[in-house]
């Protein structure tokens, strides 16, 4: 999210619009989007025979299409859909659609302050990346593997280097994918090239790469490691030092590796989802200590607490001191933090958001079909048809509530900033 | 009627797999030697010296072999008689066995075994005999000794994340193609991709999107219809499937099921429904979870005949009128023998036809399709073996035929594929279906 600070924070409780009138108002509703700042909700919508647009806030927009799909707001609270008419695609930003026209798009992504919106595209059965409705000049025949720099103004992604016919098998496996990075592969090939990372100024890349069936590692701006590893996840940059981290599996466990070499003394059943500290003084990692136990390992060392169906959506603190992740123990769901679980069980919960200031953890949770924000544990006393994920306000003494009530005032959608003192005591 | 004509063919046994013959051509004993003994040190132990151990070579494993029992009872086709000419001459060698030894291995593990488990049901001790001819496949696959058409199928895995190198924007455009496509019969039908949220994630193979879209078609009506809250995504990870569990490429089995899982995670569903695939649901529910360290699989999957188990027991879709034309059913090995959906099938199968006439042996006893375990996919090198591999199990679907079965159901995509050969082989003259293709036929729509 981007410049939450110009938000209005102001307490109150405001109704953005009524979306239990839209399904009066068109044929066909779809699921409602909103914007991070909570002040629009949109929904695809069908305004005629085989006409969609989309609604926001009770009024459709004025352009319509053959179809719309993946609607998503930028962090700059802008929205983009991905819209086609008479079988050509583009992006639609705020109803206002590209000028170029492709054969297919999809895979939305947003540099961090929402100005760079990138897409995959297929022309002619040609695959490249667009942004900001400026396609590559280079054409593949394949892309898979999106990635965006943090500002997105690079874009990296997987593509066929080597013309391969299916069935190709020892062609295949000289090595016929690479990393391309705006448009430009690297000069060299390998088995397979999957999850790709940025570092933070954009500069570098890094990737997980096969170079035989059986010998993995990581590549960053085209060249390899030292070590081989019989499996590798994807790689990460420290934010400070530019160093990359992996985890690799060695002998049928799994550790950190930095730049080719042991980072963590010790390995785990499994090891994934790394990731700094803001300061990039700490790595937290989702790991299974023993197999069927899950939980999170910090700088290497795991929390006692773990649960037995899945530990996911790890999120560090912005001071970096502080972890919070979603646990799932005998089919119930619930946020854990520094090592210790909420007591509530869910039926679903989101990724937990830190407050600015690092003190406060909230999360969106589901339960019997309502939905509601759990703060430090505790439930708010409302419940919702539908709701999105809370933010903090910037001094972390109020928190941003989107939500759909239900009865009385079903479908109606409100934007509410709470004090935290009145829901939290 | 007569009984089903016994066709043999002579080129079984001259089968020439590129895949198996140059992999064989870049190996020497002390590569061999090398790579058998690293496998076997890194990866195996208890479980393997204890079937080993066990086993007394009484041979009552013969009997529950449909390649055995298709070849007149050659003790080379039974299960010991598999196990005898590649991991225990292996061990007993300590992996000094030659490029030829290895070249036949390759066949046996790859194309004359299904890992269908039958064979452990009929076992004294229970010994999976299924896992001793995967490890044989996984050392294959180190060696490099693989089926051309299985290893292409492996590439597309690692490629694509799905098994037919299906790129990206194509599977989207058909889940939208096959909801144009289904509008013209209820305008309101949507395919809801990208949901975050849904229920469920209801999700296929490769060959849906690729061959079979109409199975899209019906599961959309079915789950439209029965007013399910589900999506399907946008990203790889959409397919289930795994011919790298088969292949002995586990790393990417693992790569498969976490992109499955996560993205099951990163849709928020609370379980994933899927097709009638018997493979897939192997992977996602046993081996590949497992691969990665999950126990149980992390977000419940539940396979298709127990979802439309659920729904007609709800009530949720009510059937216009039975199926009228009498059916026999075959029960997968992997949703069966691997997870018991047996009973829910039959009550199933009672909901919407009119007459079933059940096939002998069944539920956990009944014969593999003979192209699962990834044969069917060692492609068309094989297609005769595999279908004179199976002369029972025609044998079986005849047995059914005369006492009326006209209608095959078949809630799996491998025992479609090998059913369909098996039917237009043997001249059986029987209709293959799916569940999905029956119910989407005979439920009340609306008008």
């Amino acid at each position: 999210m981007h410049n939450i600070g110009t938000w209005d924070w102001e307490t109150g409780k405001r109704l953005i619009a009524d979306t239990g009138k839209w399904k009066d108002m068109f044929d066909w509703v779809e699921e409602p989007y909103v914007s991070p700042d909570g002040e629009r909700i949109v929904a695809v919508v069908k305004t005629g025979e085989m006409e969609y647009s989309v609604c926001e806030n009770d009024t459709p927009w004025e352009s319509t299409f053959d179809k719309v799909w993946y609607l998503r707001f930028g962090p700059d609270n802008r929205l983009t859909a991905l819209v086609s008419s008479t079988g050509a695609w583009t992006v639609a930003v705020d109803g206002a659609a590209w000028e170029n026209t492709f054969d297919f798009v999809w895979n939305t992504k947003f540099g961090a302050d929402g100005k760079n919106i990138t897409v995959a595209a297929q022309k002619d059965m040609e695959y490249f990346a667009v942004t900001n409705d400026i396609p590559w000049e280079t054409r593949f025949s394949a892309l898979s593997n999106l990635t965006i720099s943090h500002d997105g103004k690079r874009v990296a992604g997987v593509a066929p280097t080597v013309k391969i016919k299916q069935g190709d098998i020892f062609i295949f496996q000289e090595g016929c994918y690479s990393a391309v990075v705006d448009g430009k592969p690297w000069d060299v090939n390998f088995v397979n090239v999957w999850d790709l990372a940025f570092s933070h100024d954009g500069e570098h890349v890094a990737a997980e790469v096969r170079t035989s069936l059986y010998d993995y590692t990581i590549a960053v701006d085209g060249v390899l490691w030292d070590k081989i590893y019989t499996s590798v996840w994807m790689p990460q940059f420290s934010p400070s030092n530019g160093s990359v981290t992996a985890p690799v599996r060695i002998a049928g466990k799994w550790t950190l590796a930095q730049d080719g070499k042991l980072f963590w003394d010790r390995s785990f059943a499994q090891l994934w989802h790394h990731m700094y500290s803001p300061d990039g003084k700490k790595i937290a990692a989702v790991v299974a200590p023993k197999y069927g136990r899950w939980t999170i390992a910090v700088n290497g060392i795991p929390w006692s607490l773990t649960f037995g169906d899945l530990v996911t959506d790890a999120v560090f603190s912005p001071d970096g001191n502080r972890v919070a992740c979603i646990g799932k123990e005998g089919g119930k769901w619930t946020i854990a933090v520094d090592g210790k679980a909420w007591g509530e069980k869910y039926d679903m919960v989101w990724q937990p958001v830190f407050s600015p200031d690092s003190k406060k953890v909230a999360a969106k949770a589901e339960k019997n079909g309502r939905y509601t924000i759990v703060i430090d544990g505790k439930p708010i006393k409302e419940s919702y048809e539908a709701l999105w994920n809370p933010v903090f306000s910037p001094d972390s003494e109020k928190i941003l509530i989107k939500g759909i009530e239900g009865n009385p005032d079903g479908g109606k959608y409100f934007r509410q900033v709470l004090p935290l003192t009145d829901v939290t005591g | 009627m007569a009984e089903p004509a016994i066709k043999r063919s002579d080129e079984s046994n001259k089968i020439v797999d590129e895949g198996i013959d140059k992999g064989i051509a870049r190996l020497t004993p002390k590569k061999i030697e090398q790579v058998i003994n690293k496998v076997l040190a890194a990866e195996t132990g208890a479980r393997l010296k204890t079937y080993v151990g066990t086993c007394v070579h009484c041979g009552l494993c013969s009997e529950a072999c449909h390649y055995y029992l298709s070849h007149d009872n050659d003790p080379k086709f039974s299960p010991a008689g598999k196990v005898k000419q590649t991991i225990w001459e292996i061990l007993k060698k300590k992996g000094k066995v030659d490029q030829k030894f290895i070249r036949d291995a390759s066949r046996i593990a790859y194309t004359e075994c299904n890992l269908c488990r039958r064979c452990a049901m009929y076992c004294p001790f229970g010994i999976d005999i299924a896992y001793l001819i995967s490890i044989v496949r996984r050392l294959c696959h180190m060696l490099g000794v693989t089926p051309l058409y299985q290893q292409d199928t492996a590439h597309s895995h690692s490629a694509t994340l799905n098994q037919m190198w299906v790129k990206e924007d194509e599977w989207t455009d058909s889940l939208f193609w096959q909801e144009e496509e289904a509008q013209d019969e209820i305008p309101d039908l949507r395919i809801p991709v990208e949901k975050e949220g849904a229920e469920i994630f209801y999700s296929v193979i490769a060959p849906e999107p690729k061959f079979r879209a109409q199975l899209i078609y019906q599961a959309a009506v079915i789950m439209n219809v029965a007013g399910v809250d589900f999506t399907m995504p946008a990203t790889p990870g959409w397919d289930n499937s795994d011919l790298c569990m088969f292949t002995g490429d586990y790393e990417v089995m693992g790569r498969l099921k976490k992109a499955h899982f996560e993205t099951a995670m990163r849709l928020k569903v609370k379980r994933i429904v899927m097709g009638e695939c018997g493979h897939a649901f192997r992977s996602v529910y046993d081996v590949g979870n497992r691969w990665l360290a999950w126990k149980m699989p992390p977000i419940p999957v539940t396979h298709a005949v127990e979802f439309y188990y659920e729904l007609l027991k709800e009530g949720r879709i009510k059937i216009a009128e039975k199926y009228d034309k009498p059916v026999t059913f075959q029960d997968p090995c992997n949703i069966v023998r691997g997870r018991g959906l047996h009973d829910k099938a039959r009550y199933v199968v009672d909901a919407l036809c009119e007459e079933f006439i059940e096939m002998h042996p069944n539920r956990e006893h009944n014969y593999c399709c003979c192209a699962g375990g990834g044969v069917i996919n060692a492609g068309p090198p094989y297609k005769m073996k595999r279908i004179e591999g199976n002369k029972i199990k025609a044998e079986q679907l005849f047995a059914a035929k005369t006492r009326g079965a006209k209608v095959v159901i078949a809630p799996c995509h491998n025992c479609h594929g090998g059913l369909e050969d098996i039917i237009h082989h043997f001249g059986l003259d029987m209709e293959l279906h799916f569940l999905g293709d029956i119910i989407y036929k005979i439920m009340e729509k609306p008008v």
